[in-house]
C-alpha cells in the first residue's frame, strides 16, 4: 500500500494506534501518518511537507503530474483529524520551492487555511523554502522551543538533546530472509529524533548513509518503520535478522 | 542472369578483386544491381559471407562514378548513413571499409559518429559532412532533432542497416523506424538496405525497410545467402553427474578447462553476469597452467572491457568468459571454439553465439554446449537439432512503443515547427508504428506538451505550443537542450561505481575502479559482507557517494551479484522442442544415461506429457500439499502464472503458502490439498482479466517498467542542463510518481505504456494467454502419494526466491516482534 491511499485508512482507524516514545524526557507519539504527537503540549509536528513537488518540478518542464499536493493534504486532513491539535509545527520544506506558496492555486490555499483555522501554526524554515510562506497565516521561524524540545528543519552536527528536526528524509530497511524491506521511518535514540518526510512525493535516505553520521548514539538507535497505516518499531542493532 | 550494365562493377572495382584474387560473390551483384534499380533490399546471409562489402557496393560504386566534389562547391549532405547497434561495431566497420576505399584510392570520405567523437569533430561533420557516415541510432535521432537536419541529410541515397535483427525488435529499433520515417520525408529518393542473419519471418524486416502506405503494405526486395558450412556442435561429455537444478554448471568445471586447453581461442559465453563471474572465478581456481583467461559483461569498467578485446584482437588470450556484450558480429581475433554454458534459450541466440567461432563462411564453427542441469540437458539436445534443421526463433518486432513515441515527437518539435497531421501520417509509415490510432497519437503529442493531465494546470509550463498557423514548436531553446541530453531509449537501474579501497574503507580517494553495479544490489549488503565482481571476491566496506567502496577479500563463499537483467527466457519454438523430445522416448538416445534414466523412472511413477498436453501433479509432501505444472513456456510466464494461480485459489479457500518457478515447471503448495481442484476451472483463461489487473496494480515488475517509460517518455529526466548530479539522492521517485498516477489518473497515457510494456516483457502475458489457450482441454492430472523425479528441479529451487503478497507486511512484524521475545526471554541466572 503507499500513500496515495493512506489517509482514507487513517480516518477510519483508532488513534491510539502508533508507537509511543520518549524523547528526552516528553512523552510523544509516532503515528502511521508520518506526523509526530506531544500530548503534553498539545501539539502535531510534520515534517518536509515538500508541497507543490510536482509544479515545482513543472517549473522546470519535468511535467510530473499535478496532484501531490492535494494528496498530501488529504493525509495532512487526516492526521488532524485523529489528533485535533493546537499547535502545528511544519518543520521546514513545507514547500518544494520558492514559489510554491506564493504560486499555490487557489482551491488548495483554501483548503489549508481551513485546516489551520483556530489551530498556532508555526511554519519552520528549510532549504527549500527558506523565505518562509507567501500569502498563509502563522508564524514563521528558524526554531521554536516547548519544553526541553527544540524544533529545527536541519539536524545540528553531533548529539542534541531535544531537538527534533526533519530534512534527511530517514529510511530504514530491515532484512529477515534474505528479504530486505526499506521503508520511511522516524529515528530516534530517545535524546534526538528525525522526522520522516511527509510529502507524498519524497523519497528517503537510508540511516545507514554518512549524512546520519554522529547525529545518534547507535547504540539506542531505534527506527520506528510507517508501512501500511501501521508503526512497526525495530532497533538498529536488528535491522539485519 | 540479365548481363544488363545494371551489374557491372567499375573497371576500378574489377582490378581490385584481381588484384586481391577475389572475384565478387553472387549476392553482391545482385544486391547491386536491386539498388540500382532503385529498390531497397533485405541481405540475410550467415557470418562470413561478406555482408558488409555487399552493403557498401552500391555506396562504393555510385560515389565513385560521382567522383571528387570540386572545392568550392555548394554544401553537400551525407550521401550514405550506416547505422548499427553497438558503438564499436561501427568504428571497426570504419577500418574494414577504409581498407577497400584506400586500396582502390576511391575518391570517398568515411567517418564514424557516436557518443565517444569529440565536439569538435562532431561540429566539423555537420559543416563539412563526410560521403558514408557511420553511426548509432542514439545519433541519427540526434542529428534529425537538429535544426539543420533538412539541408544535412538532402542528398542522402542509401541506408545501411547492419543487424537488422538485433535492432528491429527492441525500443531502440522502434526509435530508428521513426527515424527512417523522417529521413524518407528529408529524402524521397532514399533507399535501404538492411543486413541480416537468418530470421523466422523476413517479411516483417523487408516491410520495415520501406514506407508502409497509408492503405495495403510495402516491402523491400530480399536477398537470401543460403549456406555456410554446417557448425559442429556436440554437448560436453562428462563422467560428472549433472545436477537436478541450478544454473552454475560447477560440476563441469574440469570438463570445461580441459576443452579449452585443447582450443587456440574459446569464447565461453553464459546467459547472466553473476554466471560469468561464478565461472570466470572457477576456472582460474583450477588454472594450474596459468592459461589467460579474462572475463568481458557489461558492467565492468569500459577501460578494462577495450583492455580484454584488444587482447583478443592480438590474440594474446586464450579464452574469454563473456555475456551477450559479445553477441554480436564484431571481430575479434582467430576464435576456433565456442562454448556455451547454461542452456542456450533460444536456437537464433545459439547461432548467433556460435557465429562468433571462425569468423570464415566456408568453414565450420565448433561450438560445445555445457547444460547447467537435467532439464538444460534436454533443451541442449533440443536447440542442437534446432540449430542443425535451421530453425530460427527471433523475436517478432512487436508493436512500437509509446514512451518511443513521446521522445521522437518531441526531437522533431526540436528539428522544426510540425503539422500534427503530417507528423501523424509520417508515423504511420514506419512498420512498428502502422497500427497506431490517431486518438493515440493525439495523446501523446498533449503528453509531450503538459504531461497529457485531465487536471490542466501545466498549460503555462508547456514544451511545446501551437503557433497561430497551428504548428508545433518548443517553447524554449532550453526545452531542445534537454531533449538532447535526456535522449536514447536504454534506462539503466541506478548503477555505482566500484571502487578498490583498503580494508576498512579509510581510504578517502585513488583506488582502482572495477566497474559498476547495481544501486538495489547493494542495498542488501552490511559492511564486510563479500561478494563476486570483476571477477574478484570483494568485501563491501561502505558507500560514499556515488561509489560503492570495496576491499579485497579472502573469503571463498562470497554472495554473487544477483542482477537484474541478463535472463532470458525459453523461447517458444524451443519449448516446443523441449516437449517434443519428452514425449518421445524414441529420440532418447542421443541423452546422457543419468538423464535418460531419470525419464524413465519418471515414466514409471506418473507419466511423461504428450506434445501438446499439460501435465499437473499434486502430492504431499512433509506437512504440506503440493501442485507441479509443467508448462515449458520460460520463468516470467510462469512467474506470472504462479502469481496469478495462488490468487484464485485463495479464492477457493485451499490456502496457498508459496509458489517457485523455473523456465521448465511453476509448483505451488499449501496447507490443503490440491487434489480436488478443477483444473480445468483453475486454468481458465479468464485469469488474464480481472485477477490480473488487480494484481498488476501493486506488482513492483510494472514499477520497474514504468520507470522506463517515464525515463524514455521525458517524464523524468535523467540529467537536466545546468544542474550537476546531486549523488545518491534522486529528486523524485519513479514509485512515488507512479502511485501517485495510479490513484488520481489510472487511464494516463504513460501507464498504459508501462502495461504494454509489462504484457510482453517482464510478465510475458501474452505467451501466457497463447498457453492457457493451447492446453484448454488437454489437461492431465495425476494424483501421486509422493514428488516425481520431474517434479524434484522445481522443487529445489523453492527457497530461493521468496514470493508471496504479504511479504513485506510479514518482514516487518517478525523484525517488530524480536523484540517482543527478546523482553519475554528469562535471563539464565
Amino acid at each position: 500500500m503507499n500513500r496515495m491511499v493512506l489517509a482514507q485508512q487513517l480516518r477510519n482507524q483508532a488513534p491510539a494506534a502508533g508507537a509511543a516514545i520518549s524523547l528526552a524526557g516528553v512523552e510523544a507519539v509516532c503515528d502511521p501518518s508520518g506526523a509526530l504527537f506531544l500530548p503534553a503540549f498539545d501539539l502535531l509536528c510534520v515534517s518536509d511537507l515538500h508541497l507543490e513537488k510536482g509544479a515545482a518540478f513543472a517549473r522546470r518542464r519535468q511535467l510530473l503530474p499535478p496532484y501531490d499536493t492535494a494528496a498530501t493534504l488529504d493525509l495532512l486532513e487526516a492526521a488532524l483529524a485523529r489528533r485535533n491539535p493546537a499547535i502545528v509545527v511544519s518543520l521546514g520544506d513545507s514547500f518544494h520551492d520558492r514559489a510554491g506558496s506564493g504560486h499555490l492555486p487557489l482551491p488548495y490555499r483554501e483548503r489549508l487555511k481551513g485546516l489551520m483555522r483556530g489551530r498556532q501554526w508555526i511554519w519552520i524554515t528549510g532549504n527549500h523554502d527558506p523565505d518562509g510562506v507567501e500569502g498563509l497565516e502563522g508564524e514563521t521561524c528558524e526554531d521554536v522551543s516547548f519544553g526541553p524540545l527544540t524544533f529545527r528543519h536541519e539536524p545540528k552536527a553531533g548529539q542534541a538533546r531535544g531537538e527534533v528536526a526533519g530534512h534527511l528524509h530517514p529510511a530504514a530497511a530491515v532484512t529477515r530472509r534474505e528479504k530486505t524491506v526499506r521503508r520511511p521511518c522516524f529515528a530516534t535514540d530517545g535524546e534526538r529524533l528525525v522526522m520522516p518526510s511527509f510529502g507524498v512525493l519524497t523519497g528517503g535516505l537510508d540511516l545507514g548513509h554518512r549524512a546520519f553520521d554522529g547525529l545518534f548514539d547507535r547504540q539506542n538507535l531505534v527506527a520506528h518503520l510507517l508501512h501500511g497505516g501501521r508503526v512497526y518499531t525495530v532497533p538498529a542493532a536488528r535491522f539485519k535478522g | 542472369m540479365d548481363e544488363g550494365p545494371n551489374d557491372r562493377l567499375p573497371p576500378v572495382f574489377e582490378r581490385w578483386f584481381e588484384e586481391k584474387g577475389w572475384s565478387p560473390r553472387p549476392h553482391q551483384i545482385e544486391l547491386l544491381k536491386r539498388a540500382r534499380s532503385g529498390e531497397s533490399t533485405l541481405l540475410i546471409a550467415p557470418t562470413g559471407a561478406g555482408k558488409t562489402l555487399a552493403g557498401f557496393l552500391p555506396s562504393l560504386t555510385d560515389l565513385t562514378a560521382r567522383g571528387k566534389i570540386p572545392p568550392g562547391s555548394a554544401f553537400t549532405g551525407i550521401h550514405t548513413l550506416y547505422v548499427s547497434p553497438l558503438k564499436a561495431l561501427a568504428v571497426d566497420i570504419e577500418r574494414n571499409l577504409m581498407k577497400p576505399v584506400s586500396e582502390m584510392g576511391l575518391p570517398i570520405t568515411v567517418e564514424n559518429r557516436t557518443g565517444d567523437t569529440p565536439v569538435h569533430k562532431r561540429q566539423r561533420q555537420k559543416l563539412t559532412p563526410p560521403d558514408i557516415l557511420l553511426t548509432t541510432p542514439e545519433q541519427v535521432a540526434l542529428l534529425l532533432a537538429n535544426g539543420e537536419a533538412a539541408r544535412f541529410f538532402r542528398d542522402l541515397k542509401y541506408v545501411v542497416l547492419d543487424e537488422l535483427h538485433a535492432l528491429v525488435t527492441s525500443k531502440r529499433g522502434h526509435l530508428l523506424s521513426l527515424g527512417l520515417a523522417r529521413l524518407r520525408k528529408l529524402a524521397p529518393d532514399v533507399q535501404t538496405i538492411g543486413l541480416s542473419a537468418t530470421v523466422s519471418d523476413p517479411m516483417e524486416l523487408q516491410r520495415w525497410l520501406v514506407g508502409q502506405p497509408e492503405e495495403g503494405r510495402q516491402n523491400a526486395g530480399l536477398v537470401t545467402v543460403s549456406g555456410g558450412a554446417k557448425p559442429q556442435i556436440t554437448i560436453l561429455q562428462t563422467q560428472a553427474r549433472i545436477p537436478w537444478s541450478g544454473h552454475s554448471a560447477r560440476y563441469a568445471i574440469p570438463d570445461i578447462y580441459e576443452t579449452l586447453k585443447r582450443a587456440k581461442m574459446a569464447l565461453v559465453f553464459v546467459n547472466t553476469r553473476s554466471q560469468a563471474e561464478l565461472l570466470f572465478q572457477e576456472l582460474w581456481t583450477i588454472n594450474d597452467d596459468n592459461l589467460p583467461i579474462a572475463l568481458h559483461h557489461g558492467s565492468l569498467d569500459v577501460g578494462q572491457r577495450r583492455k580484454v578485446e584488444a587482447a583478443m584482437a592480438d590474440n594474446r588470450l586464450r579464452a574469454v568468459v563473456a555475456t551477450s556484450t559479445l553477441d554480436l558480429g564484431i571481430d575479434w581475433g582467430d576464435v576456433d571454439l565456442v562454448l556455451h554454458v547454461g542452456a542456450p534459450k533460444g536456437a537464433s541466440r545459439l547461432a548467433q553465439r556460435i557465429g562468433r567461432a571462425n569468423h570464415r563462411m566456408d568453414e565450420p564453427s565448433r561450438a560445445v554446449l555445457v547444460p547447467a542441469n537435467r532439464f538444460e540437458v534436454m533443451e541442449c539436445r533440443a536447440a542442437l537439432d534446432a540449430n542443425y534443421v535451421g530453425a530460427q526463433d527471433t523475436p517478432p518486432i512487436g508493436e512500437g512503443a509509446l514512451d518511443v513515441l513521446a521522445q521522437h515527437v518531441l526531437g522533431m518539435a526540436c528539428a522544426e515547427p510540425f503539422d500534427a497531421d503530417a507528423l501523424y501520417g509520417e508515423v504511420i509509415s514506419a512498420e512498428p508504428y502502422h497500427a497506431l490510432p490517431r486518438e493515440t497519437f493525439d495523446r501523446i503529442v498533449e503528453f509531450v506538451a503538459t504531461g497529457g493531465y485531465a487536471l490542466k494546470t501545466y498549460e503555462r509550463y508547456a514544451k511545446i505550443r501551437q503557433t497561430a498557423e497551428g504548428l508545433w514548436r518548443i517553447s524554449n531553446p532550453a526545452v531542445a537542450q534537454a531533449y538532447r541530453l535526456n535522449l536514447g531509449t536504454i534506462v539503466e537501474s541506478p548503477m555505482l561505481n566500484v571502487r578498490m579501497v583498503k580494508s576498512g574503507g579509510k581510504a578517502r580517494f585513488g583506488g582502482m575502479m572495477l566497474g559498476k553495479v547495481e544501486e538495489y544490489f547493494l542495498e542488501q549488503l552490511v559492511q564486510g559482507d563479500t561478494f563476486l565482481f570483476s571477477g574478484k571476491v570483494l568485501r563491501f566496506e561502505g558507500i560514499r557517494e556515488n561509489e560503492c567502496l570495496v576491499s579485497p577479500a579472502f573469503s571463498f563463499d562470497p554472495k554473487i551479484p544477483a542482477y537484474a537483467g541478463g535472463k532470458f527466457p525459453l523461447s517458444t519454438f524451443l519449448a516446443e522442442q523441449v516437449r517434443g523430445l519428452l514425449a518421445d522416448p524414441g529420440t532418447w538416445g542421443t541423452l546422457p544415461d543419468q538423464v535418460r534414466e531419470w525419464l524413465e523412472i519418471q515414466r514409471l511413477r506418473s507419466i511423461l506429457p504428450k506434445r501438446g498436453e499439460l501435465l499437473i501433479e499434486t502430492f504431499p509432501r512433509a506437512t504440506r500439499y503440493y501442485m507441479v505444472a509443467y508448462p515449458f513456456e520460460g520463468r516470467l510466464a510462469h512467474q506470472t502464472l504462479g502469481l496469478l494461480l495462488t490468487r484464485r485459489l485463495e479464492r477457493m479457500g485451499l490456502k496457498p503458502t508459496g509458489f517457485a518457478a523455473t523456465d521448465y515447471s511453476l509448483a505451488i503448495w499449501g496447507l490443503e490439498d490440491l487434489e480436488g481442484v478443477d483444473f480445468a476451472d483453475l486454468f481458465d483463461e479468464d485469469m488474464l482479466g480481472e485477477d490480473l489487473e488487480a494484481w498488476l496494480a501493486e506488482s513492483f515488475m510494472l514499477k520497474r517498467t514504468f520507470r522506463n517509460c517515464a525515463v524514455i517518455a521525458g517524464l523524468i529526466e535523467r540529467r537536466h542542463p545546468g544542474k550537476e548530479k546531486t549523488g545518491r539522492q534522486v529528486t523524485v521517485s519513479t514509485d512515488l510518481v507512479y502511485d501517485v498516477l495510479r490513484s488520481h489518473e489510472p487511464d494516463h497515457i504513460l501507464l498504459e505504456a508501462a502495461r504494454r510494456d509489462a504484457a510482453t516483457g517482464l510478465l510475458d502475458i501474452a505467451r501466457l494467454g497463447a498457453m492457457l489457450k493451447r492446453i484448454r482441454g488437454h489437461i492431465t492430472h495425476m494424483a501421486l502419494s509422493r514428488v516425481s523425479p520431474l517434479a524434484v528441479p522445481v522443487l529445489l529451487e523453492i527457497g530461493r526466491e521468496p514470493v508471496s503478497g504479504g511479504a513485506d507486511d510479514a518482514i516487518l512484524a517478525e523484525a517488530a516482534d524480536d523484540l517482543i521475545e527478546e523482553a519475554l526471554t528469562v535471563d539464565d541466572v
